[in-house]
Protein backbone atom coordinates (compact mmCIF):
# COMPACT_ATOMS: atom_id res chain seq x y z
CA UNK A 1 0.00 0.00 0.00
CA UNK A 2 1.19 3.34 -0.31
CA UNK A 3 0.78 6.24 2.47
CA UNK A 4 -0.05 9.59 1.34
CA UNK A 5 3.39 10.29 3.22
CA UNK A 6 5.01 8.13 1.03
CA UNK A 7 3.93 10.22 -1.93
CA UNK A 8 6.42 12.05 -3.65
CA UNK A 9 5.69 15.91 -4.28
CA UNK A 10 3.88 17.11 -6.62
CA UNK A 11 5.32 17.82 -10.10
CA UNK A 12 5.82 20.47 -12.26
CA UNK A 13 2.66 22.38 -12.39
CA UNK A 14 1.11 19.40 -10.43
CA UNK A 15 -0.89 20.20 -7.37
CA UNK A 16 -1.26 17.18 -4.72
CA UNK A 17 -5.28 16.76 -4.12
CA UNK A 18 -7.11 14.53 -1.78
CA UNK A 19 -10.04 12.51 -3.10
CA UNK A 20 -12.36 11.66 0.05
CA UNK A 21 -14.85 8.86 -1.49
CA UNK A 22 -18.11 7.47 -0.09
CA UNK A 23 -18.91 3.59 -1.88
CA UNK A 24 -22.47 2.71 -0.66
CA UNK A 25 -24.86 0.23 -1.54
CA UNK A 26 -27.97 1.56 -4.06
CA UNK A 27 -31.19 2.52 -2.67
CA UNK A 28 -33.15 -0.82 -2.82
CA UNK A 29 -30.04 -3.49 -2.67
CA UNK A 30 -30.44 -5.44 0.67
CA UNK A 31 -27.73 -4.33 3.40
CA UNK A 32 -27.33 -7.22 5.68
CA UNK A 33 -24.81 -5.69 7.77
CA UNK A 34 -26.97 -2.45 7.90
CA UNK A 35 -29.82 -4.47 9.02
CA UNK A 36 -28.22 -6.11 11.76
CA UNK A 37 -26.82 -3.26 13.00
CA UNK A 38 -29.83 -1.42 13.14
CA UNK A 39 -31.35 -4.12 15.37
CA UNK A 40 -28.38 -3.81 17.32
CA UNK A 41 -29.01 -0.06 17.95
CA UNK A 42 -32.79 -0.64 18.85
CA UNK A 43 -31.85 -3.38 21.36
CA UNK A 44 -29.66 -0.68 23.08
CA UNK A 45 -32.94 1.52 23.33
CA UNK A 46 -32.53 3.76 20.46
CA UNK A 47 -35.73 3.67 19.34
CA UNK A 48 -35.51 6.82 17.28
CA UNK A 49 -33.15 4.36 14.42
CA UNK A 50 -34.55 3.60 11.10
CA UNK A 51 -32.68 2.78 9.23
CA UNK A 52 -28.65 2.22 8.82
CA UNK A 53 -26.75 1.66 5.15
CA UNK A 54 -23.19 0.57 5.92
CA UNK A 55 -20.60 1.55 3.09
CA UNK A 56 -16.93 2.31 2.63
CA UNK A 57 -14.80 5.80 2.93
CA UNK A 58 -11.99 5.53 0.70
CA UNK A 59 -9.10 8.47 1.15
CA UNK A 60 -6.90 9.09 -2.47
CA UNK A 61 -4.35 11.28 -2.23
CA UNK A 62 -3.26 12.19 -6.07
CA UNK A 63 -1.28 14.50 -8.18
CA UNK A 64 -3.49 16.82 -10.86
CA UNK A 65 -2.99 20.00 -12.61
CA UNK A 66 -6.59 20.85 -11.61
CA UNK A 67 -9.74 20.13 -8.84
CA UNK A 68 -11.50 19.11 -12.04
CA UNK A 69 -8.66 16.94 -13.21
CA UNK A 70 -8.64 14.88 -9.88
CA UNK A 71 -12.15 14.95 -9.84
CA UNK A 72 -12.17 13.14 -13.22
CA UNK A 73 -9.19 10.93 -12.76
CA UNK A 74 -10.97 9.87 -9.34
CA UNK A 75 -14.67 9.30 -11.03
CA UNK A 76 -12.90 6.31 -13.75
CA UNK A 77 -11.16 5.01 -10.27
CA UNK A 78 -14.39 4.75 -9.28
CA UNK A 79 -16.37 3.41 -12.39
CA UNK A 80 -13.47 1.42 -12.85
CA UNK A 81 -12.73 -0.27 -9.57
CA UNK A 82 -13.69 1.12 -6.78
CA UNK A 83 -17.42 0.92 -6.59
CA UNK A 84 -19.33 -1.91 -8.42
CA UNK A 85 -21.92 -0.55 -10.46
CA UNK A 86 -24.36 -3.23 -10.61
CA UNK A 87 -24.77 -2.69 -6.89
CA UNK A 88 -22.99 0.71 -5.37
CA UNK A 89 -22.84 4.36 -5.80
CA UNK A 90 -20.22 6.78 -4.90
CA UNK A 91 -19.95 10.42 -3.83
CA UNK A 92 -16.36 11.91 -4.35
CA UNK A 93 -14.82 14.96 -2.59
CA UNK A 94 -11.82 16.17 -3.76
CA UNK A 95 -9.83 19.04 -1.11
CA UNK A 96 -6.27 20.58 -1.92
CA UNK A 97 -3.86 17.71 0.06
CA UNK B 1 -6.82 -24.30 -12.79
CA UNK B 2 -6.16 -20.37 -12.31
CA UNK B 3 -4.04 -19.60 -9.37
CA UNK B 4 -4.15 -16.26 -7.65
CA UNK B 5 -2.81 -14.83 -4.41
CA UNK B 6 -5.13 -16.08 -2.01
CA UNK B 7 -6.97 -19.16 -4.42
CA UNK B 8 -7.07 -21.61 -1.74
CA UNK B 9 -9.13 -24.31 -3.46
CA UNK B 10 -7.14 -24.95 -6.65
CA UNK B 11 -5.30 -27.85 -5.43
CA UNK B 12 -8.55 -29.81 -4.72
CA UNK B 13 -9.77 -29.33 -8.13
CA UNK B 14 -6.53 -30.53 -9.79
CA UNK B 15 -6.52 -33.20 -7.58
CA UNK B 16 -10.28 -33.96 -8.49
CA UNK B 17 -9.16 -33.22 -12.92
CA UNK B 18 -6.30 -35.54 -12.03
CA UNK B 19 -6.96 -38.19 -9.80
CA UNK B 20 -10.76 -38.90 -10.36
CA UNK B 21 -11.59 -38.18 -13.83
CA UNK B 22 -7.87 -39.26 -14.93
CA UNK B 23 -7.64 -36.19 -17.20
CA UNK B 24 -4.57 -33.84 -17.61
CA UNK B 25 -4.53 -30.05 -15.90
CA UNK B 26 -1.93 -27.49 -14.12
CA UNK B 27 -1.87 -24.88 -12.32
CA UNK B 28 -2.12 -21.50 -14.22
CA UNK B 29 -0.55 -18.58 -12.08
CA UNK B 30 -2.36 -15.54 -12.56
CA UNK B 31 0.29 -13.61 -14.29
CA UNK B 32 0.26 -16.26 -17.39
CA UNK B 33 -1.86 -15.16 -19.94
CA UNK B 34 -1.25 -17.94 -22.70
CA UNK B 35 -4.90 -20.42 -22.09
CA UNK B 36 -4.03 -21.90 -25.47
CA UNK B 37 -4.56 -25.90 -25.24
CA UNK B 38 -6.72 -25.96 -22.48
CA UNK B 39 -10.32 -27.35 -22.82
CA UNK B 40 -11.66 -25.99 -19.37
CA UNK B 41 -10.27 -23.22 -17.19
CA UNK B 42 -11.29 -23.24 -14.11
CA UNK B 43 -11.09 -20.29 -11.53
CA UNK B 44 -11.46 -21.91 -8.34
CA UNK B 45 -12.53 -21.00 -4.81
CA UNK B 46 -10.34 -19.14 -2.23
CA UNK B 47 -9.74 -15.30 -1.21
CA UNK B 48 -7.54 -13.94 -4.36
CA UNK B 49 -5.92 -10.84 -3.48
CA UNK B 50 -7.39 -11.50 0.29
CA UNK B 51 -10.68 -10.58 -0.90
CA UNK B 52 -9.76 -6.95 -0.46
CA UNK B 53 -12.62 -4.07 -1.57
CA UNK B 54 -14.87 -6.68 -2.78
CA UNK B 55 -14.22 -10.28 -3.95
CA UNK B 56 -13.18 -10.51 -6.84
CA UNK B 57 -12.25 -6.99 -7.19
CA UNK B 58 -8.46 -7.02 -8.01
CA UNK B 59 -8.43 -10.37 -9.53
CA UNK B 60 -10.58 -9.67 -12.30
CA UNK B 61 -7.72 -7.27 -13.25
CA UNK B 62 -4.71 -9.62 -13.37
CA UNK B 63 -2.75 -10.29 -16.14
CA UNK B 64 -4.56 -14.19 -16.84
CA UNK B 65 -8.16 -12.25 -17.13
CA UNK B 66 -7.51 -11.22 -19.96
CA UNK B 67 -6.33 -14.22 -21.32
CA UNK B 68 -9.74 -15.82 -19.62
CA UNK B 69 -11.84 -12.95 -21.67
CA UNK B 70 -10.33 -13.89 -24.84
CA UNK B 71 -10.62 -17.81 -23.89
CA UNK B 72 -14.58 -17.29 -23.10
CA UNK B 73 -15.05 -14.99 -25.88
CA UNK B 74 -13.61 -18.02 -28.35
CA UNK B 75 -15.98 -20.47 -27.15
CA UNK B 76 -13.82 -21.58 -24.17
CA UNK B 77 -15.52 -23.26 -21.03
CA UNK B 78 -15.07 -21.71 -18.26
CA UNK B 79 -15.90 -22.69 -14.84
CA UNK B 80 -15.98 -20.34 -11.92
CA UNK B 81 -16.63 -21.98 -8.43
CA UNK B 82 -17.29 -19.62 -5.08
CA UNK B 83 -14.45 -16.90 -5.23
CA UNK B 84 -14.40 -17.93 -9.38
CA UNK B 85 -17.75 -16.92 -9.86
CA UNK B 86 -17.04 -13.69 -8.03
CA UNK B 87 -14.59 -13.03 -10.05
CA UNK B 88 -16.56 -13.87 -13.43
CA UNK B 89 -19.43 -11.37 -11.87
CA UNK B 90 -16.54 -8.58 -11.38
CA UNK B 91 -15.06 -9.20 -14.79
CA UNK B 92 -18.45 -9.11 -16.40
CA UNK B 93 -18.43 -12.46 -17.71
CA UNK B 94 -21.38 -13.30 -16.03
CA UNK B 95 -24.08 -10.67 -15.13
CA UNK B 96 -25.19 -9.28 -11.59
CA UNK B 97 -23.36 -8.79 -8.37
CA UNK B 98 -22.47 -10.68 -5.16
CA UNK B 99 -23.60 -9.16 -1.59
CA UNK B 100 -23.33 -10.07 1.91
CA UNK B 101 -24.96 -13.44 2.83
CA UNK B 102 -28.30 -12.39 4.74
CA UNK B 103 -27.11 -13.90 7.64
CA UNK B 104 -24.12 -11.71 7.68
CA UNK B 105 -22.53 -14.74 8.51
CA UNK B 106 -19.83 -17.26 6.46
CA UNK B 107 -22.02 -20.17 6.13
CA UNK B 108 -20.74 -23.48 5.29
CA UNK B 109 -22.68 -26.20 4.90
CA UNK B 110 -24.23 -28.93 2.41
CA UNK B 111 -26.79 -27.34 -0.02
CA UNK B 112 -28.85 -29.22 -2.05
CA UNK B 113 -29.31 -27.87 -5.36
CA UNK B 114 -31.81 -28.42 -8.05
CA UNK B 115 -30.73 -28.91 -11.90
CA UNK B 116 -32.60 -26.32 -13.79
CA UNK B 117 -31.05 -26.77 -17.23
CA UNK B 118 -29.42 -30.18 -17.77
CA UNK B 119 -28.44 -29.34 -21.36
CA UNK B 120 -25.27 -27.07 -20.77
CA UNK B 121 -21.56 -28.54 -20.99
CA UNK B 122 -21.63 -28.78 -17.28
CA UNK B 123 -24.50 -30.38 -16.23
CA UNK B 124 -25.31 -32.77 -19.36
CA UNK B 125 -24.74 -36.12 -17.09
CA UNK B 126 -27.91 -34.76 -14.71
CA UNK B 127 -31.25 -35.45 -15.41
CA UNK B 128 -33.47 -32.03 -15.41
CA UNK B 129 -34.83 -31.12 -11.99
CA UNK B 130 -31.95 -33.82 -10.40
CA UNK B 131 -31.88 -32.55 -6.92
CA UNK B 132 -27.77 -32.75 -5.96
CA UNK B 133 -26.25 -32.39 -2.88
CA UNK B 134 -23.15 -30.01 -2.58
CA UNK B 135 -21.71 -28.17 0.30
CA UNK B 136 -20.83 -23.72 0.44
CA UNK B 137 -18.56 -22.36 2.32
CA UNK B 138 -18.79 -18.21 1.78
CA UNK B 139 -19.75 -14.86 3.32
CA UNK B 140 -20.63 -12.97 0.29
CA UNK B 141 -22.98 -15.56 -2.19
CA UNK B 142 -26.26 -13.26 -1.35
CA UNK B 143 -26.59 -13.19 -5.21
CA UNK B 144 -28.35 -9.65 -6.92
CA UNK B 145 -29.18 -8.91 -10.20
CA UNK B 146 -31.56 -6.03 -10.87
CA UNK B 147 -35.24 -7.34 -12.11
CA UNK B 148 -34.42 -7.28 -15.87
CA UNK B 149 -31.72 -9.15 -15.79
CA UNK B 150 -33.21 -11.70 -13.66
CA UNK B 151 -36.62 -11.79 -16.10
CA UNK B 152 -33.92 -12.42 -18.74
CA UNK B 153 -31.45 -15.14 -16.57
CA UNK B 154 -34.94 -16.77 -16.54
CA UNK B 155 -36.53 -16.51 -19.67
CA UNK B 156 -32.99 -17.61 -21.59
CA UNK B 157 -32.59 -20.88 -19.06
CA UNK B 158 -29.56 -19.20 -17.33
CA UNK B 159 -30.15 -20.37 -14.00
CA UNK B 160 -28.94 -23.42 -14.28
CA UNK B 161 -28.56 -24.29 -10.25
CA UNK B 162 -31.51 -23.34 -7.42
CA UNK B 163 -30.75 -23.78 -3.81
CA UNK B 164 -33.40 -26.67 -2.92
CA UNK B 165 -34.54 -28.70 0.04
CA UNK B 166 -33.95 -32.28 0.26
CA UNK B 167 -37.23 -32.71 -1.37
CA UNK B 168 -36.33 -30.51 -4.68
CA UNK B 169 -38.70 -27.85 -3.29
CA UNK B 170 -37.81 -24.27 -3.78
CA UNK B 171 -37.67 -22.63 -0.01
CA UNK B 172 -36.51 -19.81 2.09
CA UNK B 173 -35.27 -22.17 4.94
CA UNK B 174 -32.73 -24.08 1.89
CA UNK B 175 -31.74 -20.87 0.65
CA UNK B 176 -28.38 -20.42 2.29
CA UNK B 177 -27.63 -16.92 1.68
CA UNK B 178 -30.43 -14.68 0.81
CA UNK B 179 -29.76 -15.13 -3.09
CA UNK B 180 -32.02 -13.72 -5.76
CA UNK B 181 -34.39 -16.46 -6.63
CA UNK B 182 -32.59 -18.88 -4.61
CA UNK B 183 -30.16 -18.53 -7.52
CA UNK B 184 -26.60 -21.24 -7.26
CA UNK B 185 -25.30 -20.83 -10.71
CA UNK B 186 -25.26 -19.14 -13.63
CA UNK B 187 -24.72 -19.53 -17.25
CA UNK B 188 -23.60 -16.97 -19.57
CA UNK B 189 -26.33 -16.31 -22.61
CA UNK B 190 -23.60 -18.77 -24.88
CA UNK B 191 -23.71 -21.39 -22.51
CA UNK B 192 -20.11 -21.63 -22.08
CA UNK B 193 -19.38 -19.87 -18.84
CA UNK B 194 -20.60 -21.38 -16.00
CA UNK B 195 -20.32 -19.47 -11.99
CA UNK B 196 -21.68 -21.02 -9.14
CA UNK B 197 -21.51 -20.98 -5.31
CA UNK B 198 -21.40 -24.83 -4.27
CA UNK B 199 -18.17 -26.78 -4.07
CA UNK B 200 -18.26 -29.95 -6.57
CA UNK B 201 -14.64 -30.53 -5.91
CA UNK B 202 -15.19 -31.36 -2.51
CA UNK B 203 -17.95 -33.92 -2.95
CA UNK B 204 -16.06 -36.07 -6.08
CA UNK B 205 -15.06 -39.24 -3.98
CA UNK B 206 -16.59 -41.50 -1.92
CA UNK B 207 -14.00 -41.55 0.66
CA UNK B 208 -15.40 -37.84 1.24
CA UNK B 209 -18.96 -39.35 1.59
CA UNK B 210 -20.57 -37.57 -1.19
CA UNK B 211 -20.45 -38.11 -4.74
CA UNK B 212 -23.08 -35.90 -6.37
CA UNK B 213 -20.61 -33.52 -7.47
CA UNK B 214 -19.04 -36.16 -10.11
CA UNK B 215 -22.12 -35.35 -12.17
CA UNK B 216 -21.21 -31.80 -12.92
CA UNK B 217 -17.16 -33.37 -13.73
CA UNK B 218 -18.97 -35.78 -15.39
CA UNK B 219 -20.75 -33.79 -17.82
CA UNK B 220 -17.90 -31.48 -18.56
CA UNK B 221 -15.78 -34.63 -19.33
CA UNK B 222 -18.24 -36.13 -21.77
CA UNK B 223 -19.13 -32.82 -23.42
CA UNK B 224 -15.30 -31.64 -24.17
CA UNK B 225 -14.79 -35.78 -25.12
CA UNK B 226 -17.80 -35.54 -27.34
CA UNK B 227 -16.38 -33.27 -29.78
CA UNK B 228 -14.27 -30.64 -28.10
CA UNK B 229 -14.92 -27.91 -25.76
CA UNK B 230 -15.67 -25.21 -27.86
CA UNK B 231 -19.83 -24.13 -27.27
CA UNK B 232 -19.79 -21.17 -29.41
Amino acid sequence: MIGLRHLPGAGQGQMLYSGRIHVTLKSGVLDPQGDTVARSLLALGYDQVKQVRIGKYLQVGLEAEGQEEARAALEEMCRQLLANPVIEQYEIEVVPA
Amino acid sequence: MVVFPGSNCDADVLHVVQQVLGQEGRFVWHREEDLSGFDCVVLPGGFSYGDYLRPGAIARFSPVMRAVTAFAAAGGLVLGICNGFQVLLEAGLLPGAMLVNDSVQFRCLETWLRVENAATPFTVACRPGQVLRVPVAHHEGNYYADPATLAELEAQAQVVLRYVNQNGEETPEANPNGSARNIAGIINRYGNVLGLMPHPERCAEPILGNTDGRYLWNSLLSWVQQGGGRVV
